[in-house]
């Protein structure tokens, strides 16, 4: 009798601890808590409304679906960055500086040498083809730096980081064509007929993508290896240098989707601003996940919801008018709060918090 | 308390999730004595040293330390390290990249300001007082294992310590520096120190041991005076079982039977590397079981290195059935059915964070090839199978392989290896640093694998476990192959003899 009630206390305490523990908690307790501030501050946050917009179809909108939208491109980089943060141990910075490049491209492409061309000097799928091969070989070259000269990736994709917008400004003589051919607006805004923004329909499809990707191959098992130890990686079969290099082609196809959403959202990209800084924020989505920064193990789902969490501040932010040049100040609070609390020495001491009261709800429920 | 004990734990108590480490453990340690602490691997002995120096808290229990009345608790090895607890790990927990000075007084300069001058000249003077071959400017990684191990306990020496633990400190050293280290360890006792001694040597506990206290399965089965427990006992006392004499082990096997005449399963002429051996010729039959033996450094894992192909192959041709075949990269050799198990587990063997599960499974899945993945049943089945097969003590097959035993690691990584059904195994150390059974079920396995039709080249540091197990072996000094031993001639004398070179 005594040694079983020893035996459930220690299961239910373990129960808790394995709930706070769960990865995925964090991610979902902070968004949580967003959901419940403005349910309290402003349930109108939460409305949705289905008008017409200025092209004058019926369209969603509202503050949810503009997180969902606006989210979009950082959930595609959150995805490759976490793969490089698993296989490389470290994390890409020049996926902002990359965008614009991968922008850049296209409006080259589509824009030829005009830069306000009457109609599309080359169809949109050629343009997008030509945006991730680009997109590709710059994350390639990152990918060489990394795995083959064995530069720490920060420093490997400083260069980039620096470089980059000049490049993508290079691209295009420095110029920053249009384009006004309607139908290139769509893949950043709506498609007539359609009441969501595309933008959510490419993300889920990237999400899709990489979740078959997860299931189908050894990605995972390998990422994780190559992160977690090479040499033994190594030892069993696995190249550890393609990996990395690989981890980065595809943030590579990420920068170049993320890129493609960009461009379409506004017809036209500033290389000097376009996604600025979104290199820290898809970072924080994974280590908001949860997932080490050092490598190894990592939780997808969690990256990807850290994404929306971001995004969700920001958008929280915006709503109750905090100055644009203060927003970074306000997020950063939040983000410590949020990182201390995902920091395992901190849920270590909840779970035993949550062990010391929940063992004595299970005596005075066996005691009855 | 005692007044002579330096000593006390009085009903340890530890429990991990799903395992009781340790349970109602006691525990004395005298003044001026040698202890041994015995156990299988998962008997908690290093559970028990590390609720002793604070890196686990215990859950119940108290520990008595000389001079003071009242329970202390130890909080953090820092704090261990304070009230003279010193330790010496298993695996080095140095920093390969300072100097080997540096390393000795890390963490113990008082105020901003050190005077490397004089922390220079002490570590020399400590360094030449214990008679080990390093210079206190010198890199600690440029150091080999058994002298950074011998820093370790230099370092921990010098802290003053009253009780000084040394957690399997002999697993990387060679007989020479054993028996320095041996000597050292007397010197401490004579001048009052309590050394506790953990290790999987019987001999070493032997020689060098005033008592033993045995655990098993986290609970304390009893101290004992060494001279009143024979090592029969002893070993029978740690089972919990008795124990059928290790030398009967080889009768189940029949090398007779190995037909040297028929194709080598894998041959290699003249196979040269960059890791600093000489070129060698080598061969293995089917259901062979051979060796490479020689001093520590002697080029016996290089040698196994190159055939698996884990370092760069410069010459040489290699024979597989007698079709020639290059061998590059591991994932050659193991598409040519050849495993190999490192020596060194921790950085070469398991996958730290992965689960149980997906360390047995990761050459097979990788052989199997990137876009193939198993379903999440096939590889529970596979894991499940192992685990049963080689009785790896394991929460579940979802546990993560960093947080078993050493010798269940081992298990997981021979898993790994068994699963993917080679030809021919290369175990490179496979019992170093675990516990008599599990050596010994080891040392079993290899033989019913040969006896199966599989060849296997065994390397141990233990002479009498090779002569065991092999039927041949290839003898190495300073990284060239100096003589091929077989049959009768497979005495510790001769291999001894060979080993040491010159006229026997």
């Amino acid at each position: 009798m005594s040694s079983n009630t020893v035996k459930n206390q220690r299961s239910l305490g373990n129960m808790a601890k394995s709930v706070i523990r769960k990865q995925i908690f964090i991610p979902i307790a902070a968004l949580f808590l967003l959901v419940l501030f403005n349910l309290i501050a402003d349930p109108s946050f939460f409305q949705i409304s289905y008008q017409p917009n200025s092209e004058g179809f019926n369209v969603l909108s509202g503050n949810i679906i503009s997180i969902i939208d606006r989210a979009s491109e950082l959930v595609i980089l959150a995805i490759g960055m976490t793969l490089v943060t698993s296989a490389s141990g470290g994390q890409d910075i020049s996926v902002g500086a990359t965008i614009a490049i991968a922008g850049s491209v296209v409006l080259r492409v589509l824009c030829g040498s005009n830069t306000r061309p009457e109609t599309l000097q080359a169809p949109i799928i050629v343009a997008f083809l030509v945006c991730a091969v680009v997109s590709m070989i710059f994350g390639a070259f990152n990918g060489v730096l990394v795995s083959w000269f064995k530069i720490q990736p920060m420093v490997a994709t400083l260069i980039l980081f620096t470089a980059g917008r000049s490049i993508a400004a290079w691209i295009n003589n420095n110029e920053l064509p249009v384009i006004s051919d309607p139908k290139f607006a769509y893949y950043g805004n709506f498609i007539p007929g359609i009441p969501v923004p595309t933008p959510v329909f490419i993300s889920i499809l990237c999400m899709i993508a990489i979740a078959l990707a997860l299931k189908f191959t050894n990605l995972r098992l390998y990422c994780q290896s190559v992160g977690i130890n090479p040499n033994s990686s190594r030892l069993n079969g696995i190249n550890p240098q393609m990996i990395k290099f690989i981890s980065f082609v595809i943030l590579g196809l990420c920068v170049a989707v993320a890129g493609f959403i960009k461009v379409s959202r506004l017809s036209t990209i500033n290389y000097s601003v376009v996604a600025k800084d979104i290199e820290m924020d898809a970072i924080l989505a994974v280590a908001l996940g949860g997932n080490a920064l050092g490598g190894g193990k990592f939780n997808m789902t969690a990256s990807i919801i850290g994404a929306y969490v971001i995004q969700f501040l920001t958008t929280t932010l915006y709503k109750y008018d905090v100055n644009s040049e203060a927003i970074s100040a306000y997020k950063a609070v939040v983000v410590i709060i949020l990182v201390v609390l995902s920091a395992p020495i901190v849920r270590e001491k909840l779970g035993e918090f949550k062990k010391k009261i929940i063992p004595s709800k299970a005596v005075s429920k066996e005691a009855v | 308390m005692d007044n002579n004990s330096v000593l006390e734990m009085r009903g340890i108590c530890k429990y991990f999730p799903g395992v009781r480490a340790l349970q109602q453990v006691d525990f004395t340690l005298r003044e001026g004595e040698i202890h041994a602490l015995m156990g299988e691997n998962g008997a908690g002995k290093s559970t028990l040293i590390k609720v002793l120096t604070g890196v686990y808290h215990k859950d119940a229990g108290e520990v008595y330390l000389k001079g003071s009345d009242r329970p202390v608790n130890i909080r953090s090895p820092q704090e261990a390290q304070n009230i003279g607890i010193s330790t010496v790990y298993q695996e080095i927990t140095l920093c390969p990249n300072l100097t080997v000075a540096e390393n000795m007084y890390i963490g113990r300069t008082k105020g901003i300001f050190t005077d490397w001058k004089k922390i220079n000249a002490d570590a020399g003077k400590i360094l030449n007082d214990l008679g080990i071959p390093a210079i206190p400017g010198q890199q600690l990684g440029s150091c080999s294992i058994a002298v950074q191990q011998m820093i370790a306990i230099a370092r921990a020496v010098d802290m003053n310590c009253k009780v000084l633990i040394l957690d399997e400190p002999t697993s990387s050293l060679d007989e020479q520096e054993v028996s320095k280290l041996f000597k050292l360890m007397l010197d401490l006792k004579k001048k009052g120190v309590g050394i506790i001694f953990v290790t999987h040597f019987l001999e070493q506990v032997y020689e060098v041991c005033d008592r033993i206290t045995v655990l098993r399965d986290g609970m304390l089965v009893g101290e004992y005076i060494i001279e009143e427990l024979p090592r029969v006992k002893l070993v029978s006392k740690m089972l919990g079982k008795d124990f059928d004499d290790m030398a009967d082990i080889k009768s189940d096997s029949d090398t007779e039977k190995i037909d040297y005449s028929e194709t080598p399963v894998y041959e290699a002429k003249q196979l040269a590397g960059t890791t600093g051996i000489k070129p060698f010729d080598f061969s293995i039959h089917k259901g062979e079981v051979n060796g490479f033996t020689g001093l520590l450094g002697s080029g016996r894992s290089e040698c196994v290195r190159a055939i698996f192909g884990a370092d760069k192959v410069t010459g040489g041709e290699v024979l597989i059935d007698g079709k020639p075949v290059r061998i590059k990269k591991p994932l050659d050799a193991m598409k040519h059915g050849i495993s190999y198990l490192p020596e060194d587990r921790k950085r070469d063997g398991i996958v730290g964070d992965l689960s149980v599960r997906d360390n047995i499974i990761l050459a097979l899945q990788v052989m199997k090839g990137f876009f193939r993945p198993f379903s999440r049943a096939q590889a529970e089945e596979f894991a499940d199978q192992y685990i049963k097969l080689l009785n790896i003590k394991t929460a579940s097959s979802d546990t993560p392989i960093k947080s078993l035993s050493g010798g269940n690691q081992q298990k997981v990584i021979l898993a790994r290896w068994l699963l993917s059904n080679p030809v021919y195994l290369i175990l490179d150390e496979p019992t170093r640093g675990i516990d008599i059974g599990t050596k010994v079920e080891i040392q079993k396995l290899v033989l019913k694998l040969a006896a199966e039709g599989k060849s296997v080249t065994f390397i141990s540091s233990e002479i009498d476990e090779m002569i065991r197990t092999c039927s041949r072996l290839v003898v190495l000094r300073d990284g060239k192959v100096v003589g091929e031993l077989k049959g009768d001639e497979l005495t510790q004398n001769k291999i001894m003899a060979t080993i040491a070179g010159g006229e026997s």
